[in-house]
């Protein structure tokens, strides 16, 4: 039987944590995610868990010593934000190419300059060439279920690569939202424990990690970090199908909501979709207008084709990041998403939206007007601005 | 601890490879040995190591030198990585995943140590984990060249600071990482290097795996290249460090400081600047005050170190 | 040999995970030796077992089987010298080249 709580975001990924029972957690405190750490210390300060906490004094050594447990044999993983992510930089490129299965709690918040504490996906974006396996939510049910599905998915031997469970800073991590819990008994299950093959502590076999490797073996290890990230899309979706028959919630690469009649789609990620999809509603209670969301939930790997087939027959396409690459052209999102449609030969109208940066709200009125803009633009096949913003005041 | 019978301890399995790539000569590696040679028989250890020297020629695909398990992160963490292989063995161990013991012995440079990597070690040190950190000191960044670090000598010309016509080579006086960690209130710190029979760098290197806790070990870990001397003059150059009392032999052991060996007549600093490049513009007529300068510093640290081992 | 599995012509399919290395010691396989310039020369008859050479090698190249000293290890040493300045006999002499 599920258990029915009131949580917010943070507390339902230590929750899981706490249900896990994890081998090593180093965490340095950053807003807004330190509640994570937070919780898991009360818990060991409670016997309530045996995890070994690390109160490291930086970030960096927070992932350095990550890294150095999960090598050693040990379940790890930590939790942070935006700054924090920043500084670990060098370690999440280190935690991948070593092949670990480290599971990272990441609370997206704006980065710095100017410092901001609030939402935006600016943090795990520019993180996304780092050989991570990322997953967003877009509630706290999804962060908590996810969080259950990211060891899974690290330590298949298919796969052996670290994931990023992301969640929106403040937005699903303070709010407190109804959630069904998965009894205990139920996740140890699930989960299990971690098995490793090769570690530092095997009294068995002496390991040495982290070489320095010359060209000629520089450019075949960085194939093999791409075989694993093809395989984890087949693992992603095995590990959901295990959740969803456990659970009977259903989880692929990206959720598509009423996009099958679709006319006009938005592509996004994280908490906004829940935004979207009220004004979807809206517009087809009072309009009858056909209007679509696709949001993605895995954007490493990225589901190309996937997504391509998803939006094969949609007239207009608007695609929102919510964080600037700084090309002078798209977001992240919107660049992938473009490629995508290029590669399948998609017809629809494409424009890409920047928004919510550093916590900037979306109202269902903002989406109301993205979809008649997509009208527009399916109307016309013309596009005047192919990189607007939302919520930004202007002369 | 065991006995120091030198023929007995020359004769253990020797824990670190020969076929690694450092230069003909090298310090860092005599360490290495040295320090892994504390190491009782049979005893498990997992060895970390910062970027540099060591690490880029000790452990370069495929080849790894090590008899040990072995862990390269990066330049500025060996402290944090090692703390988080500590900390999993105790709780694999904790919940019977694991039967072995196992000891945690990381190397850095005087680049991944004193400097990138202080706040790593710094954090590792005061969260007291059982593993000794060790700095093999050559001090400069020899990895990339003989850069100065903040280990490096005053008036030592390394290639960012160089000796030039307006220039006496670095300005700064060097940082005293040993009485740093020493602060730290840890349980050993050792400073030492090599002498003829090896007993000094020894003892403290088996103090500090076996004394639970936190230690950290200095090694003078002289580099032909970066000093500027012939290879086979090494053991000339750390005798005379040791003599001038440029690098004093000491321990601090739970807090109570002592100087473990005393140069029976301490010699003027020229002995151990003379040989090295890195000092020759010190010995131009016109940079008598520099090598009086350098004394001075040496003599005020000497007897600064006197007085906190209450002599 | 680990040289004859993982190699410069091996394909990426044949790359350890995460570029792991699954044994120990797998350095001797390579020959250091090669960049000699001058060799230390051990005079047994003048040797007195005394071992104050192995400390002191860069390269684990004075092997040491129960408290004595054997020739060098003529594969890995490097020549550096130090071993033949610290020597009280003068056992070890360094002759120039390999």
């Amino acid at each position: 039987m599920a258990v029915r709580e009131r949580l917010s975001g943070n507390e339902a990924v230590a929750y899981a944590i706490k249900q896990i029972n994890p081998d090593v957690m180093p965490a340095f405190p950053i807003t807004p995610s330190t509640e994570i750490p937070q919780y898991v210390a009360n818990y060991i300060a409670n016997g309530e868990i045996d995890t070994e906490f690390i109160p490291v004094e930086s970030e960096h050594s927070a992932m350095s010593a990550t890294v150095g447990a999960s090598a050693a044999g040990a379940r790890a993983l930590t939790a942070t934000s935006s700054c924090g992510l920043a500084l670990m930089w060098e370690e999440l490129y280190v935690a991948a190419s070593n092949r670990l299965p480290i599971v990272l709690a990441l609370v997206n918040r704006a980065l710095s300059g100017p410092i901001n504490i609030n939402a935006d996906h600016s943090d795990s974006m520019g993180a996304r060439d780092s050989g991570w396996i990322q997953i967003y939510a877009e509630s706290n049910q999804e962060v908590y279920d996810n969080f259950l599905q990211a060891f899974l998915i690290a330590e298949h031997k298919d796969v052996m690569l670290p994931v990023m469970i992301c969640q929106d800073g403040f937005i699903t991590s303070h709010g407190v939202e109804n959630i069904l819990l998965v009894e205990d008994d139920q996740v140890k299950e699930f989960v299990g424990e971690r098995e490793p093959e090769h570690y530092l502590l095997n009294p068995n076999e002496t390991l040495a990690v982290g070489p320095y490797a010359v060209s000629s073996y520089y450019m075949e290890t960085k194939r093999g970090q791409r075989e694993a990230m093809i395989n984890a899309r087949k693992v992603i979706l095995e590990v959901a199908d295990r959740f969803q028959a456990m659970t009977g919630r259903q989880y692929g690469f990206f959720e598509a909501y009423r996009l099958e009649d679709a006319d006009y789609a938005v592509v996004i990620i994280g908490s906004a979709a829940g935004t979207c999809k009220a004004a979807i509603e809206q517009i087809r209670n009072t309009t009858g207008k056909k209007v679509g969301l696709l949001k993605i939930r895995v954007f490493r790997p990225f589901p190309e084709e996937e997504i391509a087939a998803a939006l094969a027959h949609v007239k207009a396409v608007a695609i929102l990041d919510r964080s600037e690459m700084f090309s002078a052209t798209s977001g992240p999102l919107g660049a992938e998403v473009r490629a995508a449609l290029y590669q399948a030969k998609g017809t629809a109208e494409t424009v890409n939206y920047f928004y919510g940066l550093g916590g900037r709200d979306i109202t269902v009125e903002d989406f109301c007007q993205v979809y008649e803009n997509l009208e527009k633009i399916a109307t016309e096949h013309k596009v005047t601005d192919m990189y607007e913003y939302i919520g930004l005041r202007t002369k | 601890m065991e006995a120091y019978i030198f023929k007995e301890i020359m004769s253990k399995p020797e824990r670190l490879a020969p076929g690694h790539r450092m230069c003909a000569g090298c310090g860092g590696t005599i360490a290495v040995r040295g320090v892994l040679r504390a190491l009782h028989e049979g005893d498990k250890a997992v060895v970390g190591n910062a970027t540099g020297c060591l690490e880029v020629s000790s452990f370069m695909y495929p080849y790894t030198a090590y008899e040990d398990s072995y862990i390269h992160n990066a330049f500025e963490n060996a402290g944090a990585t090692l703390s988080g292989v500590e900390t999993a063995y105790r709780v694999l161990k904790k919940r019977g995943k694991i039967k072995d013991d196992y000891k945690f012995i990381t190397f850095g440079g005087d680049g991944g140590t004193y400097d990138i990597g202080f706040q790593s070690l710094s954090g590792a040190m005061e969260r007291g984990h059982d593993m000794v950190y060790v700095c093999y000191d050559n001090g400069a960044y020899m990895n990339t060249g003989t850069q100065r670090s903040s280990a490096t000598p005053q008036f030592a010309d390394t290639t960012t600071t160089p000796a030039g016509k307006v220039s006496n080579g670095k300005v700064q006086i060097r940082k005293d990482l040993a009485a740093i960690m020493a602060e730290h209130h840890i349980p050993y710190v050792g400073q030492t290097t090599f002498t003829t029979n090896f007993k000094d760098l020894h003892t403290k290197a088996e103090k500090a795996i076996y004394t639970p806790g936190a230690a950290f070990l200095n090694v003078l870990a002289p580099c032909p290249r970066g000093w500027g001397y012939e290879p086979s003059d090494l053991m000339d150059i750390c005798k005379a460090a040791v003599d001038t009392c440029y690098w004093p032999l000491y321990e601090v052991v739970d807090g109570k400081w002592s100087i473990t060996y005393e140069p029976k007549e301490k010699l003027p600093i020229e002995d151990f600047l003379r040989s090295q490049r890195r000092f020759r513009h010190l010995f131009k007529p016109e940079n008598e005050e520099l090598i009086a300068a350098f004394q001075q510093e040496v003599d005020r640290r000497w007897e600064e170190l006197q007085a906190k081992c209450g002599r | 040999m680990i040289s004859e599995r993982i190699n410069e012509n091996s394909p990426w399919q044949d790359i350890t995970e995460g570029n792991k290395i699954f044994e120990a010691a797998t350095s001797k396989e390579f020959c250091t030796g090669e960049w000699r310039t001058s060799t230390p020369v051990w005079e047994q008859e003048k040797c007195k077992q005394c071992l104050l050479c192995t400390p002191v090698c860069p390269d684990s190249s004075i092997p040491v089987c129960d408290q004595k000293r054997e020739d060098f290890d003529y594969d890995h040493c490097k020549g550096c010298g130090i071993c033949a300045k610290v020597c009280p006999f003068g056992a070890i002499t360094m002759k120039e080249g390999k």
